[in-house]
């Protein structure tokens, strides 16, 4: 296994690198500028029929009957599905299988899927669904999380921890009341992060067929076509070595194609049914009805500091709204109390949330999961104490970062960490200490800072398997060829596999063939979320390149008399280190290999570290490594509009290593752009319509005409900084981009609009209307803010109790029965 | 009805209704998936493509309207611009060397309207491109290596 093998971020080579570090572009960047990328929806099968789902108009209703005889009829239509076909749940999370393919005696948000029409093409399934006849019986709607935990009927899901709160969670790390008791301060306040959705540019869209022996394959835009893959077999109580998974390249995802989904259930199903091709392309108006976005956050912040501004404790409530269904909810709701410790020193620790289902398409994770909500809350807060105790926001940041290589309060293990040199940059690029509080009425700068996992320490379901395998493939023609489940979203997963084997055995990335995202041919990797490809795919692809360097280095050293340590993989050759001129082409170099030792084909595998957090609840958070950034964000408000303009932002990105800088600036540039439209003008609302019309509970905006997204207008200039220091947990030093740099942004947003105009706006987005009543309420003479009032009393259990290291803690909890011990295995993972 | 179309240089002739999206007649009667579907109400850009030369979303065009039109597809681009041979343009080059394609999925429209671009404005400022790729969704990219690759690729720009 790997964790036998030696890591090293130092070259492979002779102390030079054959392609890391090296701007390049991507290996699938000309197929995609030429339209050659085939993604779902342009696939066609020969025979190929037509789905289209019907959708329940109603946010909360019981089905009391469905006729389906007329549309069955209608010209075209080959097949209707209901919920009755498709009895058995699924979900992404082995705590939360509450979905169905169909709806059974419940639709719980508008577009939730009833039944399905298969046609000979789209018109005639859409009509069809049209006259299928559906009575319902309207149900009280439940619209936000603070009605939820006071509303427990009627229940959305009988399984929920009590009434409609799906979980409760409280963890706590030394004695908290004590130690904020003997602050010097505390300081109390409440945030609230509205929800957004991903806004990927390509419709969820899926093809399945069954073959001539009747297995089953589906292609689609998923993120993760292993989970996908277990979820039909479980939904459909199909054989799973009778699947194969095919993910397209996704047309983004961003975390929008991380949960199975009910259509690709539908047309998998169908397809068994009727044992042809079955399509189906989701319109965008169906995209925001899958949703799995941003939850929308309650929070309340409760930190105590010394005199120098330094934390003392931390006591953080949140509560979610999670619309209708699980996702990854449990793990997002964790997710808002983990990772406040890995940035600044908190000696002690409590965090208790709270997320409750509404009547809503579900919530789930969006870029950044679960953490984004809080480190609004956090860096905002910060911002507060620096100005209440006359300290510069740098300083007070700079003077308690966590240590490289310690321990958190709650147990997580920080390895390197480069956000005092972040900080420096975006200061110094930006001119912050001098400018800070000193520019002109209406322009003003931010401070914001982050940090993120680089992969999940955990799989999604329990299990001790490899997180991400790898497996290479050579031959006397010269050609390498590298299977991976990994799948490429955009983000450059495909680039990354291709440079690292490239680097190691001497090749150009595009020499290498890459066959990726297709669970019959390549090894499980676990799929594109949580930031853990290029660390855990990495080490794995690495792993299965050295072995495979060793299998012909042994035979290139017998043919050239060379001791196989002087032999150098690089320009397609393999060479004496002493005298390149003894050695041979790459392709001669197989020859050799697969003479000595036969066919050749090796593999890799990754499986993170264990993590020292033994209590419930501490499966959510760990991580090889961290990633930081750091951000100034520089605007322009008008003080009576209230009208916001982000003039320029410099982000710093602790990256490790840059294995391939074109591809890491634009992951560090698109997740400050996605920021940015979270901080000013994204938001997925929802009213309700006047009861003598319906009493939907509807989507404000499900359309990409009202949904606000920013445009190449509203995008300021981006100034990047890449810090690399490289980090031994991660490939070749390497750590994730494709999340971290978008937290900062909207805290960043929010503190320079304090610098600008001298108020505080406590809910994101900020918009212009929330600055212009925060400027009013100054005006009045009332404290100058915008935001929630109040965090609402929710009835939390004990906490689990555990004992930080710094107090004698071994990461287990204090006052946790044995009997949960069992459970734990069955929880968020 | 039959429709008779100018796609790329081609004549073809499809079996469609007059009403039908053009954005459809290209995809799934002519096999040309390049141009992509992102929205179907004319806010993304995903599919852009020239018609008689302007940039224009597919998905708002009833396909009777461009009979008789000259109509280029990202398939069709780099023939147009006397490119067929190395199969894409500087600009799309430009494009994959700058990073500015991820996803890809916007990738089809942003190259075919930036060459409509270049060829009316052969030295766009950088606040021109911004304005001529307003129509242009991208969530991967946040743009600015977009508006980079158009700078290199327009004249005088570095390459």
């Amino acid at each position: 296994m790997s964790d036998e093998i030696e890591r090293s971020v130092d070259p492979p080579n002779a102390g030079t690198w054959n392609v890391v570090g090296k701007p390049r572009r991507r290996v699938d960047g000309r197929a995609k500028v030429t339209g050659q990328t085939k993604f779902a929806d342009d696939l066609v099968l020969p025979n190929m029929l037509f789905c289209r789902l019907l959708r329940s108009p109603f946010p909360f209703a019981r089905i009391k009957s469905i006729e389906t005889t007329k549309a069955e009829g209608m010209p075209g239509v080959k097949l209707v599905l209901t919920g009755k076909d498709t009895p058995v749940t699924y979900g992404i999370l082995p705590v939360s299988q509450d979905e169905h393919p169909l709806a059974q005696e419940l639709v719980r948000h508008v577009g939730d899927p009833v039944a399905a029409v298969i046609a000979t093409c789209e018109e005639e399934a859409q009509a069809a669904c049209e006259a299928i006849e559906v009575d319902y019986e309207v149900l009280t709607t439940i619209s936000t999380a603070e009605q939820a935990i006071t509303t427990p009927e009627p229940q959305l899901h009988a399984y929920a921890q009590e009434g409609n709160v799906h979980k409760r969670v409280a963890l706590q790390f030394g004695d908290v009341d004590e130690a904020l008791e003997n602050s010097a301060h505390v300081f109390e306040d409440v945030f609230f992060y509205e929800g957004n959705t991903h806004l990927p540019i390509e419709q969820h869209a899926s093809l399945a067929e069954v073959d001539k022996d009747g297995n089953l394959t589906i292609w689609s835009s998923t993120q993760t076509p292993h989970y996908l893959h277990r979820a039909i077999a479980r939904a459909l109580e199909f054989e799973p070595h009778r699947i194969r998974v095919i993910a397209t390249p996704n047309g983004g995802g961003f975390g929008g194609k991380s949960d199975p989904f009910n259509h690709e259930l539908v047309v998998c199903k169908a397809a068994l049914v009727l044992g042809r091709p079955i399509k189906i392309t989701l319109n965008r108006e169906e995209v925001f009805y899958c949703h799995r976005g941003r939850h929308p956050v309650q929070m309340k912040f409760r930190t105590g500091v010394d005199a120098d501004g330094k934390i003392t404790a931390m006591d953080l409530e949140t509560l979610l709204d999670g619309g209708a269904y699980g996702s990854y909810g449990v793990a997002s709701t964790f997710y808002t109390g983990a990772l406040q410790t890995v940035t600044y020193k908190i000696p002690r620790y409590r965090f208790r949330g709270c997320r409750a289902f509404t009547n809503k398409p579900a919530c789930g994770p969006k870029r950044g999961h679960g953490t984004v909500q809080p480190r609004f809350g956090q860096e905002i807060q910060l911002d507060k104490i620096a100005v209440a105790l006359n300290k510069s926001p740098v300083d007070l940041r700079l003077n308690m970062l966590v240590e490289p290589d310690s321990l958190t309060a709650n147990f997580l293990t920080v390895g390197t960490i480069a956000l005092k040199e972040c900080i420096e940059k975006v200061v110094t690029g930006s001119g912050f200490r001098e400018r800070w509080g000193n520019l002109p009425e209406g322009r003003g700068l931010g401070l914001a800072c982050s940090s993120y996992i680089c992969g999940a320490g955990l799989p999604i379901y329990w299990n001790k398997l490899p997180h991400s395998g790898v497996q290479l493939r050579l031959d006397r023609m010269g050609s390498v060829t590298a299977f991976c489940g990994a799948t490429e979203i955009g983000q450059g997963s495909d680039d990354v596999l291709a440079l690292l084997v490239a680097e190691v055995l001497g090749l150009d990335p595009q020499d290498i063939h890459l066959r990726t995202g297709a669970t019959d041919i390549t090894p499980v990797d676990l799929g594109s979320y949580s930031s853990r490809v290029t660390l855990m795919m990495g080490h794995a692809a690495i792993e299965a390149a050295q072995r495979a360097r060793a299998l012909i280095a042994e035979a290139v050293a017998l043919k050239l008399e060379v001791p196989k340590g002087r032999l150098v993989f690089a320009g397609r050759r393999v060479f004496d280190s002493q005298d390149p001129e003894v050695g041979m082409t790459f392709r001669e170099a197989v020859v050799e290999g697969e003479t000595l030792h036969g066919t050749l084909g090796t593999t890799g595998s990754y499986r993170p570290p264990r993590s020292p957090a033994r209590f419930r609840g501490g499966g959510v958070g760990p991580s090889p490594a961290y990633s930081y950034s750091a951000t100034v964000v520089e605007v322009e408000v008008d003080p009576d509009t209230g009208w916001i303009a982000v003039d320029k932002i410099w982000i710093a990105h602790d990256i490790g290593r840059s294995l391939n800088p074109t591809l890491v600036r634009g992951q560090v540039e698109g997740s400050v752009y996605m920021g940015l439209g979270e901080a000013l003008m994204e938001e997925s609302i929802f009213r309700r319509l006047p009861g003598k019309l319906s009493p939907a509970l509807v989507h404000k905006f499900p359309s990409m005409l009202e949904y606000k997204s920013p445009t190449s207008l509203d995008m300021p200039e981006i100034v990047t900084y890449l810090i690399e220091e490289p980090d031994p947990k991660g490939p070749f030093g390497a750590k994730e981009v494709g999340q971290g740099p978008l937290l900062p942004i909207m805290p960043g947003v929010a503190n320079a609009v304090y610098d600008a105009v001298g108020v505080r706006v406590d809910e994101n987005p900020i918009t212009p209307e929330k600055i212009l009543k925060a400027l009013e309420a100054k005006r009045k003479g009332k404290e100058p803010r915008y935001g929630p009032k109040s965090f609402p009393e929710i009835p939390w259990e004990d906490p689990f109790c555990v004992s930080p290291p710094w107090e004698g803690g071994d990461g287990t909890a204090d006052n946790a029965p044995q009997r949960k011990r069992a459970a734990t295995k069955e929880v968020y993972r | 009805m039959k429709i008779e179309l100018q796609v790329n240089g081609e004549t073809r002739v499809v079996e469609a209704s007059p009403i039908a999206r053009l954005l459809d007649v290209l995809r799934e009667e002519i096999h040309l998936t390049g141009t992509k579907e992102g929205c179907g109400e004319g806010e993304c850009g995903a599919c852009t493509i020239l018609i008689d030369g302007e940039p224009v979303n597919s998905c708002l065009v009833p396909v009777a309207q461009v009979q008789g039109c000259e109509l280029t597809t990202i398939e069709g681009l780099a023939a147009s611009c006397g490119y067929a041979e190395a199969g894409a343009t500087p600009l799309q080059t430009a494009i994959v060397e700058w990073g500015g394609t991820q996803c890809g999925i916007c990738t089809p429209g942003i190259a075919v309207c930036a060459q409509a671009l270049l060829r009316d404005e052969p030295a766009p400022s950088r606040a021109r491109i911004r304005e001529a790729l307003a129509g242009n969704l991208c969530r991967c990219t946040g743009y600015q290596l977009i508006v980079d690759a158009v700078a290199a690729a327009a004249e005088g720009g570095q390459s």
